[in-house]
């Protein structure tokens, strides 16, 4: 054995050499020049090499990651390029993962590790809500714990039953986790990057119905701007997304209800109502200002999400802007969630997702004084 | 299997097979794999209850389970500190019983099992304890004050893990063994040479993290020991209620690592167990099991009405077998210890004591701010308003009260 690995991660204390910056990766320079077709799933994938080829300390593990690349294929070909230490599988234990992986980060790793699916993490949830938020607190700040926890979530695959929960409010809920979900491929990238630099936990949350659709994105571009730092390239935490500005009324939505609400508002469009589409990006910490301002400004606002209404991120959503904005309202907020009854089996979810007429006519319902 | 700092590396280094591994360290010792996996067929004891080393015939030791005696430095220090633990403990005790301490799970008779773990690991080793761990978490270095915080009540834990390669005490049962194992791992990949003592309890091995992480440990191959407390009671619920194997050490065999059993009670012989099994570790033989069969002399906490659930006869036969004084009767015995000696452990223990007084009588002020310090290392904007709200509520509390008084 020869101590080799070199350390990078500043977070608890140890030794920072070699911050191997390098823009360039083997992946960079195969990838063509200018705006591609580029799947979400691609980009995540691109933004675990980048983060791996930038810090010896970033680790992968999880079930199937290794040998198969995950069964969405996230991690497809980390274990070839980095080798077995630095992506591997693990026995199949989700409370082992998460509990190693705090162990990990207590000495000096960034474990970015894989819950196969949405609630397949249900069995880590006791390491999840007692120690990887509470770490840092408890030790007034003198352990930080940077991992990420990647959880495929949501339905809309037709998948069965155990494989489709949405399951962020769980961990929003938690007070010291972190919880990101993107919606776009652009986001994909630079999300999951920053997810991977904070030193704060983060849960990253990934819409899997949205893993296969594409965006033209020009990944060289988005690596060398979250290289740099430029705006463009990051700072997403805390920071919600005007994805479709407008007028009328604000849809506020976040991950797999992204696309749903701007065809939504595409929809609404051809019958003359411009409608704005927030994307949240980040639940916690869940950017105020943008979606106050957006719903000052249109005076409606309809929250979307496919979890459960009761008790859920929707619900804390509507409260907040209640608060804030209830001078500005035309019309009570309203929202089109999943029902609360346990995630349908595959022929039945296209009752249960929030689609574009039922958006359409929460919109109607919004007081309109014509 | 180390990470090359080249991290292009595009080598598949596997992980050495667990059975190769266990086929190499049986060989060390001339016994096949399973023997070496397998406890010895009794449990290892030195030095009897009257205080006299056992004759090698009657320590419990077989081929392969062969046990040297510790070195009589070690011994001596191992005295000094179980003195000390047991001072701390019933200091500790009384502090609870005057309303200075919230709660106190106390480790009396437990001593020679704390010590133990503290004294066979190195400076670069870790350690994870549970609640009742105090007392080994402080013979590892850290200020006895610091270690009481979470009992005092002003914060959830009083030291620094990452300075003293301690784990925070946990109360989540098993839950730290995972963090244990994830400390080796990341060690072993970095090419380090740590070793991870990981504590539980006898009830704590009916949870899942324990068969997690043994198995992580076993599959990874990682230096950790699994330091198993058997006190004989989860609260109320003895042993036969939690397994049913024929002792803890034997699940070993199920994830494919070593397992050994030895009297808790005798320092000496856990001593020799111990450091036998953090060389094995760090030579890189895999994880181990130890059990240490010992004796909860107390309740489980202050809260607790031990009466309830066990006899007091059942008590009295492990007060027998205390683990103080055995080792003052064998050190005296063996001409290790005289009156100045004991004079100067003695002074050592009060002294201990004392600074536990003074620092967990103290009223150590609490700044509400603090609430929301530590909740991210990038704090959230929400936080950001709570604060400010809290604040605010404070200072309109401060103004009427002023306003009261003139």
């Amino acid at each position: 054995m020869s101590p080799s690995i070199t350390t990078s991660s500043e977070a608890n204390g140890n030794v920072s050499a070699a911050t191997a910056r390098a823009a360039a990766s083997a992946a960079a320079s195969a990838e063509a020049a200018g705006p591609q077709p580029v799947t979400l799933a691609k980009s995540l994938n691109t933004a675990l090499v980048d983060a791996m080829q930038a810090d010896p300390s970033v680790l992968v593990f999880g079930e199937d990651v290794g040998t198969l690349g995950g069964v969405f294929r996230i991690t497809d070909g980390l274990t070839a390029t980095f080798g077995e230490q630095r992506c591997f599988d693990t026995p199949l234990a989700e409370s082992g993962i998460v509990g190693m992986a705090v162990g990990m980060a207590i000495n000096g790793m960034r474990p970015v590790i894989e819950m196969q699916f949405d609630a397949f993490a249900y069995p880590a949830f006791e390491q999840i809500v007692s120690h990887v938020a509470k770490m840092h607190n408890r030790t007034r700040g003198a352990v930080k714990l940077p991992m990420v926890i990647r959880v495929p979530y949501g339905g809309g695959i037709g998948g069965v039953e155990h494989h489709c929960d949405s399951s962020e409010a769980y961990y929003a809920h938690t007070a010291g986790l972190k919880v990101f979900t993107p919606a776009t491929v652009t986001d994909g990238y630079r999300m999951l990057r920053e997810a991977i630099d904070s030193d704060d936990p983060v849960v990253f949350m990934e819409p899997k119905k949205l893993y296969w659709s594409k965006d033209l994105v020009d990944l060289a571009a988005l690596r060398s701007s979250y290289m740099e730092g430029t705006t463009a390239g990051r700072t997403t935490e805390g920071r919600a997304a005007v994805a479709r500005p407008g007028t009328d009324a604000t849809l506020i939505a976040y991950g797999p209800s992204v696309p749903t609400a701007l065809a939504a508002a595409e929809a609404a469009a051809l019958e003359g109502r411009s409608l704005e589409v927030i994307d949240v990006r980040t639940i916690v910490p869940f950017d105020d200002a943008t979606v106050c301002e957006s719903v000052r400004k249109t005076g409606r606002a309809v929250v979307i999400a496919e979890a459960h209404g009761f008790a859920s991120v929707s619900s804390e959503i509507v409260a907040r802007v209640q608060e804030r904005c209830f001078h500005y309202l035309a019309a009570p907020i309203r929202r089109v969630t999943g029902f609360d009854i346990p995630y349908p089996a595959p022929k039945l979810e296209k009752y249960y997702l929030p689609g574009v007429d039922r958006i359409l006519d929460a919109v109607d319902d919004l007081q309109w004084e014509n | 299997m180390t990470i090359s700092a080249d991290h292009t590396a595009r080598e598949h280094a596997s992980p050495v097979p667990a059975e190769d591994a266990l086929t190499e360290a049986a060989k060390k010792f001339g016994i096949t794999a399973e023997d070496y996996m397998l406890p010895a067929r009794h449990q290892i004891e030195m030095v009897d209850p009257d205080g006299r080393l056992k004759p090698e015939g009657e320590q419990g030791t077989e081929p392969g389970h062969e046990y040297p005696l510790p070195g009589d430095e070690e011994l001596l220090a191992a005295y000094e500190q179980l003195v000390v633990g047991r001072r701390v403990n019933d200091q500790n005790s009384a502090l609870v019983r005057q309303g200075r301490m919230a709660v106190y799970p106390s480790s009396h008779g437990q001593e020679a099992c704390q010590v133990a773990a503290a004294l066979c690991l190195s400076d670069g080793d870790w350690m994870f304890p549970t609640y009742r761990d105090a007392v080994a978490v402080m013979t590892r270095g850290v200020d006895p004050v610091q270690v009481m915080t979470i009992f005092r009540g002003d914060w959830h834990g009083g030291f620094d893990p990452l300075k003293h390669k301690v784990g925070i005490q946990c109360t989540p049962l098993t839950t730290q063994l995972l963090h244990a194992v994830g400390v080796a791992h990341a060690a072993k990949l970095r090419g380090e040479d740590t070793v991870v003592l990981a504590m539980c309890g006898d009830g704590a091995t009916s949870e899942g993290d324990f068969h997690e992480a043994l198995n992580f440990a076993a599959v990874f191959h990682l230096p950790v020991i699994f330091f198993v407390q058997n006190n004989k009671y989860a609260i109320s619920v003895p042993l036969a209620h939690q397994s049913v194997a024929p002792s803890l050490a034997h699940k070993a065999v199920g994830y494919g690592m070593a397992g050994e059993r030895v009297d808790g009670n005798d320092v000496v012989a856990l001593l020799a167990v111990l450091d036998r099994a953090v060389a094995l570790a760090r030579e890189g033989s895999g994880p181990l099991l130890v059990e240490a069969n010992t004796y909860r002399m107390q309740a489980h906490t202050n809260a607790d009405d031990d009466t309830r659930y066990r006899e007091s006869a059942e008590v009295a036969e492990w007060r027998a077998k205390d683990p103080v004084n055995r080792m003052r009767a064998y050190l005296t015995d063996r001409g290790l210890l005289d009156d100045s000696v004991e004079a100067r452990i003695a002074a050592h223990a009060e002294a201990v004591a004392t600074q536990l007084r003074e620092g967990l009588s103290e009223d150590v002020p609490v700044d509400p701010q603090e609430l929301f310090r530590h909740v991210f290392a990038k704090q959230t904007p929400q936080l950001k308003e709570q604060s400010a709200l809290l604040a605010d509520e404070l200072a309109r509390d401060a103004a009427s009260t002023e306003e009261a008084g003139k």
